[in-house]
């Protein structure tokens, strides 16, 4: 019976969780979470998604103790996050880390092993062991005053593999990374869930989210919108099909089906639904047209996002974002001509 | 001593004996000490008498100097950098924490109090005096003075900006040397009301005075041993307050 319940206890839950900040003149109140409700399963990474601002390292912080929420309930397998137990299971990487510049690489990495209380010849083995998996190798002596900042997110990622962690917690970890410290950090992450750890991160970086997430949370003004599997949101997602074809006249065409653009010499007709996909086709073929494709058009993240975003934007930065999903907007466009 | 304090006390020391200031201030402790010996040529009088007073005045005012400078930044620092995440995200409690920061300063101290004492004997010797167990015990007063300027300025740390910690610490500093005054001031006011405030204050505000020896030394006359002693527990006791209070305040601070 207890074995079952260790089973099914969550990585990380958090119940209800509310926070108010208070400006410090007027003492005038500002709720910046307001009842967040999520749970991260063992094993799997999720992705914490939201703008600036939404709340989320608020709530990073009220995991890990640095801020005191007014009310709810954050559990670390099973345990209150403030215990010592809990923390012994958790492993920080905080947004844009600023670690001790007078240490080197190595020093940093024992002192951190120091606040665990772990025995000298594991903490040796472990650093030599961490410094070579996140690639800082040869680098291991330097000041980290002459670190990049890849090389900080690294050493940051290493000192929170330290005490070889359960669940690691990471605050926006892609945030001013170059592609290839992005494509490493990624595998770095992909590895740790193999090796049976437990990723919960933030970020606003959808790409990279996209790309390795098992489940997601978006956060919204201080409470979750939407939680899910990404394979469930994105599936359940189909926005529109896309028939791209070419070798036929723009007016043949037009008389099969009106929604379409013409880019490069080829048509893009799009179709709200898949029931007129098979008459359509016949017709372009019988027409003398050529099929290139026939493309369901999933929803991605980022729209997901954007949607979920949509009604709570300020009306000056709607534009910009739009800009940003310019070829997915267009489909939806039409499908609604 | 738990690891994780242990940790946190040596990172502290290294963190303050990498400053660059720190260095400086332990020169410029050393090079006024050194100069005391001029000083006693252009000096009429016990030339030996003359080179032990500059001499221990200057340790003594470098050493307080490291001690506010440290002590006002050290915490905040940590807070500002945002490197107290690291630390405190980890299982380490806050009291850990404070505990750990005041024993790497107290390390500190001693460190930069050592280096000058030494200096100071070695000079002492070569211009022809002996070694004087009454100056170790001045070192030794003076180091109790220092930890409890280390827990004044650590606790303004822990909630304000270094100026102003700076500010407080020195106004304590000062005031804490002249805290006798406190006390004739009482014997001339009239409403009983400010005879008890007088009396709340002087008893509330460090008495630094306790801890300074330096006419016994030099002058060699004798000491009160269990005088040596109460001041001895007034530091112990002045300094577990302080370090009470500092915890109180940080357990409650938030970290955004």
């Amino acid at each position: 019976m207890q074995e079952q319940s260790q089973q099914t206890m969550k990585a990380l839950e958090i119940k209800d969780l509310k926070k108010t900040f208070r400006s410090n003149f007027l003492f005038k109140k500002y709720r910046i979470l307001k009842g967040i409700q999520l749970s991260v399963e063992k094993g799997e990474i999720y992705g914490f998604l939201g703008p600036n601002g939404a709340g989320k390292t608020t709530t990073i912080k009220c995991i890990l103790g640095l801020l005191f929420p007014d009310q709810g309930e954050i559990l670390i397998d099973g345990q209150p996050a403030h215990s010592v137990t809990a923390r012994r299971r958790i492993g920080f990487l905080p947004e844009n880390p600023y670690f001790y510049d007078y240490l080197s690489a190595r020093e940093l990495l024992f002192f951190s092993a120091s606040l665990f209380n772990l025995p000298a010849a594991i903490v040796r083995d472990r650093v030599a062991a961490l410094i070579h998996q996140v690639g800082l190798s040869g680098y291991e002596d330097l000041k980290l005053r002459k670190f990049s900042k890849g090389m900080i997110q690294r050493l940051g990622l290493a000192q929170a593999l330290i005490h070889d962690p359960d669940l690691l917690i990471l605050d926006e970890p892609f945030s001013g990374l170059d592609p290839i410290g992005r494509k490493d950090l990624r595998t770095l992450i992909l590895s740790l869930r193999e090796q049976g750890k437990t990723i919960f991160f933030s970020s606003h970086i959808l790409q990279d989210v996209e790309m390795m997430v098992d489940r997601v949370g978006i956060i919204l003004n201080g409470a979750i919108r939407r939680e899910g599997k990404l394979s469930e949101l994105i599936s359940r997602s189909i926005q529109y099909y896309e028939i791209v074809c070419a070798n036929i006249a723009e007016k043949e065409l037009a008389k099969i089906q009106p929604n379409f653009v013409c880019r490069d010499d080829q048509f893009f007709i799009t179709l709200a639904s898949d029931a007129d996909i098979n008459l359509v086709v016949e017709s372009i073929i019988h027409n003398g047209g050529r099929i290139a494709a026939v493309n369901p058009v999933k929803m991605t993240l980022e729209d997901i996002f954007f949607n979920e975003m949509q009604p709570h934007r300020p009306a000056t930065t709607a534009g910009g974002a739009d800009g940003a999903r310019t070829s997915r907007s267009e489909g939806a466009g039409r499908d609604n001509q | 001593m738990k690891m994780s304090m242990k940790g946190i006390a040596i990172n502290t020391f290294k963190e303050s004996a990498r400053n660059k200031m720190f260095y400086l201030l332990v020169f410029f402790g050393i090079l006024f000490a050194l100069s005391s010996k001029l000083i006693s040529f252009l000096t009429l009088g016990d030339a030996m008498k003359v080179l032990k007073d500059t001499g221990l005045a200057a340790v003594n005012f470098f050493c307080v100097l490291i001690a506010i400078f440290t002590g006002i930044n050290l915490v905040y620092k940590e807070i500002e950098k945002k490197t107290i995440f690291n630390i405190l995200s980890k299982p380490v409690s806050r009291d850990q924490f404070i505990i750990g920061k005041f024993l790497g300063l107290a390390l500190t101290m001693l460190t930069a109090l050592a280096a000058m004492a030494g200096i100071f004997f070695l000079f002492v010797w070569m211009s022809g005096g002996g070694f004087d167990l009454k100056i170790i015990l001045y070192f030794f007063m003076l180091f109790l003075e220092l930890l409890v300027i280390v827990a004044i300025s650590l606790l303004f740390s822990s909630f304000t900006t270094p100026i102003l910690s700076f500010i407080f610490t020195v106004s304590l500093y000062l005031i804490g040397h002249i805290m006798w005054t406190f006390n004739e001031f009482k014997t001339v006011l009239r409403v009983p009301f400010w005879k008890h405030f007088m009396q709340g204050l002087y008893y509330l505000l460090p008495n630094l005075d306790k801890f300074n020896i330096k006419n016994e030394v030099v002058l060699n006359t004798a000491f009160n041993p269990w005088t040596i002693l109460f001041s001895v527990l007034y530091a112990l006791a002045y300094i577990l307050a302080l370090l009470a209070v500092t915890i109180l305040i940080f357990r409650r601070r938030e970290f955004q």
